[in-house]
């Protein structure tokens, strides 16, 4: 049963589960379509590949429909199928590149320092001068950049919106891991981000 | 005081909300009194609003029909 704190609208996806468990096709149907587009999304960030994303797609539904009785509950559906997804994605990933051997460690700065070079000022709602599609492009672009294990944990908490602690949990990382690849991921993407963003006529230190 | 490095390293659970009240107000003092580490802070702020506000598109309907097709033939199988 649902706790008493649950917003309708989990009550109604509690509703949909249960009917979903029972054999009813057409409530895991609407459960698909509310999650198919973030999972997409989240499969093409790791994968960086769109035939291998699709895969993914379908074998985190698929997997998801038939271990469905394993789902307790006691975790968002949402964050039970991401969990499905990523390990879905980071399968796909090791075979595409085996000869390369990607581990989740891959690219890993050991350093203690953390490097910031572009230093200039945004205008307020940068993102407004570029239209919606160009913005993803650009976004993208910058996410796909990153190293595997910073490009996973940053749409984890960033993108998709997981707590840290469903982040450790989905990538079996620890909670300090978790949070220092995020500071670095974050960071990288604002050097990225910076030559597209900052304030136009402005050089570093203008503000002042 | 804090260093700007000790600044930096605490960034992210700053914007987090997850520090103390008393890291908190060295952060902000900090942040108030060295402009390059304000700019840091604040164009970090934008880059994770950004990425927070981005809606993930429609997926091409061939690739949704394929997912529909592949578990109606799941559960034919499973009633088979």
């Amino acid at each position: 049963m649902a706790p008493a704190e649950s917003s309708p609208v989990e009550i109604d996806e509690a509703e949909q589960i249960e009917k979903a468990r029972g054999g009813d096709a057409r409530a895991f149907g609407d459960l698909i379509g509310k999650y198919e587009r973030k999972i997409f999304r989240l499969a093409q960030h790791i994968t960086q590949n769109r035939e291998d994303a699709e895969d993914v797609l379908q074998e985190t539904f698929l997997k998801a429909y038939e271990h469905l009785n394993q789902f307790q509950g006691n975790s968002k559906f949402y964050t039970w199928i991401v969990r499905i997804a990523v390990n879905q994605a980071l399968m796909k990933l090791r075979k595409r590149k085996s000869d390369k051997s990607v581990s989740m460690d891959e690219g890993i700065d050991t350093g203690e320092d953390v490097v910031v070079r572009e230093i200039a000022a945004w205008d307020e709602d940068p993102e407004q001068r570029y239209s919606r599609e160009e913005l993803n492009e650009i976004l993208t672009a910058a996410v796909d950049s990153l190293a595997p294990p910073y490009r996973t944990v940053f749409v984890l908490r960033d993108v998709e919106d997981l707590s840290t602690e469903e982040t450790a949990e989905a990538l079996e990382l620890s909670i300090p891991a978790v949070k220092s690849r995020l500071l670095r991921a974050r960071l990288q993407l604002r050097e990225k981000l910076t030559k597209f963003f900052k304030r136009k006529g402005d050089d570093a230190f203008a503000y002042m | 005081m804090l260093t700007c490095k000790e600044f930096l390293s605490e960034l992210s659970a700053y914007l987090d909300e997850e520090t103390d009240l008393d890291l908190k107000a060295k952060i902000d003092k900090h942040a108030a009194e060295c402009p390059n580490c304000w700019v840091v802070c604040d164009t970090t702020k934008k880059t994770i609003k950004v990425y927070k506000g981005m809606d993930a598109c429609e997926i091409p309907p061939s690739i949704h029909e394929r997912l529909m097709s592949a578990l109606e033939k799941k559960i034919a199988a499973e009633k088979s």
